[in-house]
């Protein structure tokens, strides 16, 4: 019985380690890439789990459903930044003109134009302000949380796992819980595809460039700004897929959001900000103090997160790995 | 001090004092104290936020260490004086362990470290069962009584807040003044040349988190005698959020500022959560409006618009005595 305990607490851990890991990969590239630790991530996982949560009970097959998920929260936070965080003008122009021509004018109230510039220039003089843009994810994430709660109510909703995945795996006699088996399989094939995409590909070099120098990788002609939707869209896909994989594990709840946010503050803090090493070694750090914790000391589970935190910070301030100043 | 700002703090002072007189009915000086101990989470929140450049949101973590331990040391039979003491102290103490963590890393980390260790605190009073009763949360036993004096009804607990209100708004008025408060200034604006000058500006922003600390702790321990009831939703986020938005609101640059931000802030959330739910949704509306159309808030943007109404007049009574020349 106690080795039982052991291997269920253990892979409860790293399963959680895992999902942590979906979650503070893209919030430690969007920190090291843009300098503005997006607070909303939270939201976005905890949208991912509803948003799977009711295509699942629409009967959709569960990985169609987490891939689906996963981009909706995706398109959110490309929207996000690209309108409200880092707003193109070009586009929010061509918005302007359009409704202008098509509504307001034929109408003859308002001139439209004239109010959508001033809203525009209102918006894009927050650029570089890097404090208020992380008060907006802050202000954005409680506005999605709170929409989650009217559309969802305030239970908890278990997500079904997948069928096949439900029963227990039995070898030498010990039971080991097949899902969780799969969300670290998952994170880690998510954690070598990440590897591969910034070490490997083209984009990736983009994006260390633009960790490490921002101006200096604009300089040479990389379009920095376009790296911030791309990473943005990949941070928040990979928080919408964590929450819909998580479901099964961790509920859909109000709350999860604020749950979730803080461990990915630590892993980032942990692991130290822009580095993807750092995220993956912070997640399965706090996965398993966070589980274990919970599980063996329940009263403290979040002074045992205190603790490396605290050594962290006093002894390395960059984290373990990280490429940028937090 | 010019003399329209006497008039201006008599004026105040006058109609905070008339306050209950003015408006009838318990429910509403219940408001105004309210009013008055968010405006004093605000006005610490501001120390950092307006003078120090620091974003913290983690102050409701205060609200957390004082609010309990203020509770624990009632409950198990200290006297209330030696309580609120004790819990303040102890709480401001947090402050500089606090502070000493967050100010391992400037700006944005800040905001990290600081949110992190307020939700730490958060999670701790939700799963120590057996010290804080988790989620139902702790009720105090009764308001004391100061020097005899009974604070149990509306209007005398109005006076007590107010009357610690004015002890607090003195000090930090004074401290805004003072060259302390000139330096904190001037690590904001220019760290690097403060530094320079022979400053330790770790130092004075160290000091400045620890008093912040200091007054939000008053303010926990005012929120509990008030609420007489302490649970974890009250050191959630939001809480921090909230005594954030209020100094931004308001102003952060102002001393006033933040007292208008709390009493809007606290109105709105009072009148809005008697019709509906989704106070939330509007917090973060009112944050991410804030940030966008009144990025130095109310009082300045006030003050702003004031002058240019004056500039204004000015130039078109120019215009008026010599209208050959043109104004651009």
């Amino acid at each position: 019985m106690q080795g039982q305990f052991w291997i269920i607490q253990t892979l409860n851990s790293v399963a959680f380690g895992g999902l942590l890991f979906l979650l503070s990969s893209g919030f430690s590239l969007i920190f090291g890439l843009m300098r503005i630790p997006n607070l909303a991530h939270g939201a976005f996982f905890m949208l991912g789990a509803y948003l799977g949560y009711s295509l699942l009970i629409r009967g959709m097959n569960f990985w169609v459903a987490a891939v689906v998920g996963g981009l909706a929260v995706g398109l959110l936070g490309v929207l996000i930044e690209r309108f409200i965080i880092y707003p193109n003008g070009r586009i929010l122009r061509a918005i302007g003109r359009f409704l202008d021509a098509a509504i307001f004018r034929p109408l003859h109230v308002i001139s439209f134009d004239a109010f959508w510039r001033g809203l525009i220039s209102r918006f894009r003089g927050l650029v570089g302000n890097e404090q208020g843009q992380v008060l907006l994810t802050l202000g954005i994430s409680f506005i999605v949380a709170d929409l989650c709660l009217l559309i969802w109510t305030g239970d908890p909703m278990t997500l079904p796992a997948p069928e096949a995945l439900r029963r227990p795996l039995f070898v030498a006699g010990y039971a080991f819980p097949t899902y969780r088996l799969v969300v670290l399989g998952i994170a880690l094939v998510a954690a070598v595809g990440l590897y591969l995409l910034m070490e490997r590909t083209r984009l990736g070099a983009m994006i260390r460039a633009g960790v490490d120098d921002r101006e200096m990788a604009r300089g040479c002609g990389i379009p920095v700004s376009r790296l911030f939707t791309t990473v943005f869209l990949l941070g928040a896909t990979l928080a919408g897929i964590g929450g819909v994989l998580g479901g099964p594990i961790l509920n859909a709840y109000p709350g999860l959001d604020t749950d979730m946010l803080p461990l990915a503050l630590i892993v980032v803090i942990l692991g130290g900000a822009g580095s993807l090493l750092g995220a993956f070694v912070g997640s399965f750090v706090v996965g398993f103090l966070y589980n274990f914790g919970i599980a063996l000391v329940p009263d403290l589970a979040y002074f045992v997160l205190f603790l490396p935190m605290v050594l962290v910070l006093v002894f390395l301030p960059q984290g373990l790995f990280g490429r940028v100043q937090l | 001090m010019k003399r329209a700002s006497i008039i201006s703090l008599a004026i105040a002072a006058a109609a905070l004092v008339a306050v209950p007189w003015i408006i009838g009915g318990d429910f509403y000086i219940n408001m105004a104290s309210q009013v008055l101990i968010y405006a004093l989470f605000a006005l610490s929140i501001n120390l950092m936020l307006g003078y120090g450049g620091m974003v913290s949101l983690g102050h409701a973590a205060y609200l957390g260490v004082a609010g309990y331990t203020c509770i624990l040391l009632v409950t198990a039979g200290y006297n209330q004086l030696t309580a609120a003491v004790i819990a303040v102290l102890f709480s401001t103490a947090f402050a500089g362990v606090f502070g000493v963590l967050s100010l391992r890393a400037p700006g944005l980390g800040f905001i990290m470290i600081t949110l992190a260790i307020g939700q730490i605190v958060w999670g701790i009073a939700y799963r120590a069962n057996d010290l804080t009763g988790g989620d139902n949360g702790m009720s105090f036993p009764a308001r004391p009584m100061p020097f005899g004096f009974d604070i149990r009804d509306a209007k005398s607990f109005y006076y007590f807040t107010l009357i610690v209100f004015a002890i607090a708004f003195f000090f930090l008025w004074r401290f805004s003044r003072s060259p302390f408060g000139a330096s904190l200034v001037g690590t904001k604006d220019q760290p690097r040349r403060m530094r320079m000058l022979g400053h330790n500006v770790w130092l004075i922003q160290l000091l400045t988190f620890v008093l912040a600390g200091f007054w939000g702790s008053v303010a926990s321990i005012l929120y509990v005698y008030y609420n007489l009831f302490l649970s974890p939703h009250a050191l959630a986020l939001q809480q921090s959020a909230e005594i954030l938005l209020m100094a931004i609101l308001g102003g952060a640059t102002s001393l006033t500022g933040p007292i208008v931000g709390a009493a809007i802030i606290t109105l709105i959330k009072n009148v809005i959560s008697t019709y509906v739910e989704r106070w939330n949704t509007l917090l973060g509306a009112i944050f991410v409006i804030a940030i966008i159309f009144m990025p130095y808030g109310l009082v300045p943007g006030c003050k702003q618009l004031w002058g240019w109404l004056q500039n204004r007049r000015k130039n078109r009574t120019l215009q008026h005595d010599a209208p050959s020349e043109p104004t651009a």
